[in-house]
């Protein structure tokens, strides 16, 4: 126990001398597994954070390849790599911050069929995902597993973000469903000023860590919001839903749902 | 039980990270004592200990520039 390197007592020293967080914090941070869903906007500060942090396990989810147009956000991607994997290209970048992380690569996108199977490796899930059907995939797949996560979402210049542990709130006791196709703009076709997605994946990065070290009090039955054009943030209460279709008393959900997406974010895939 | 941990060699913040290693290694109740030299380490590496919720028992003089600082678990 508690056998740590030489090198990693002075890479994760300002964790160390943290009373929160310590010797014991740092180890239980190494050991922790954590899967990333999405390398884009969120994806990318959140992995890049948990990799400095000594993370021990990080899986990445995502079956895009690296746009020029990612990298005014997606600040794990440089330029030379653009069209490789996104996974690939994190990985890289992951592994040039801290040699010590093991990164689990998925070249896939997360669906009704793959879903369970990703994520039952994993201590803690984080959404970094661009639409509602996945959001509602992973919050769905993550309550039929048990697990926790972090759900983020950014747009323009607003950004929301909540924290789901077994008996709290869950994306569906907050939006029941997914709204329908093309009524909410995605980024790609609305438009994300890049810092926000730095501000909500950090925020998100250290949910994690709190939740893995048992830090302080999660974003648990709370919705954080917050508009970077005024800098007001918002806490907002929300509620476990005794009829919410997937945690509720009753659960009528009992298969994952791979909803339909905006017919322009099919259209960017694969790009 | 007493332990010792020698930080003479050491530079801030490696100092109290050292010895919160050791503090994570040894059991509740047991007592360690610390050698550092004058300045940054005597002054920061008590301080700490007392501020993260340890005991700390006395600071002595040792030789030279070399002091014992005695912590409780």
């Amino acid at each position: 126990m508690f056998d740590f390197t030489e090198e990693e007592l002075k890479r994760y020293s300002r964790h160390i001398l943290l009373k929160d967080v310590g010797v014991e914090g740092q180890e239980k941070i190494r050991e922790a597994k954590v899967l990333v869903i999405g390398a884009g906007g969120l994806g990318a500060p959140v992995a890049l954070y948990l990799a400095a942090a000594g993370v021990g396990t990080i899986g990445i989810v995502d079956g895009d390849v690296v746009d020029l147009s990612n990298l005014q956000r997606q600040i794990i991607h440089s330029t030379a790599d653009i069209d490789k994997p996104k996974v690939q290209s994190a990985k890289e970048t992951i592994q040039a911050i801290n040699p010590h992380v093991k990164v689990r690569e998925y070249k896939t996108f997360l669906e009704a069929s793959n879903a369970l199977d990703i994520i039952k490796e994993y201590d803690f899930v984080v959404d970094g995902t661009d639409n509602f059907p996945v959001k509602f995939l992973i919050n769905d797949a993550c309550i039929m597993a048990g697990k926790p996560f972090s759900h983020g979402g950014i747009l323009r210049f607003e950004g929301q973000t909540f924290t789901h542990v077994p008996g709290t709130a869950c994306y569906r006791c907050v939006f029941p469903t997914p709204p329908p196709p093309n009524l909410v703009p995605t980024c790609s076709q609305a438009g994300v000023l890049g810092a926000i997605a730095g501000m909500l994946g950090t925020i998100q990065a250290a949910e994690v860590l709190k939740y893995i070290t048992g830090v302080g009090e999660l974003l648990t039955d709370k919705l954080l919001t917050f508009n970077a054009k005024t800098m007001d943030f918002r806490k907002v209460a929300v509620k476990k839903r005794e009829k919410c279709a997937i945690c509720g008393d009753q659960p009528t959900i009992h298969t994952l749902i791979d909803y339909e997406q905006a017919a322009c974010d099919l259209a960017s895939h694969g790009k | 039980m007493t332990h010792t941990l020698d930080i003479t060699k050491e530079h801030c913040p490696m100092t109290f990270v050292k010895t919160k290693l050791k503090l994570a290694q040894i059991a509740d109740g047991d007592i360690l004592e610390v050698l550092l030299t004058e300045g940054e380490p005597l002054n920061n590496v008590p301080r700490s200990a007392t501020e993260q919720g340890y005991k700390v028992l006395s600071v002595n003089h040792v030789d030279g520039q070399i002091h014992k600082v005695t912590i409780q678990k």
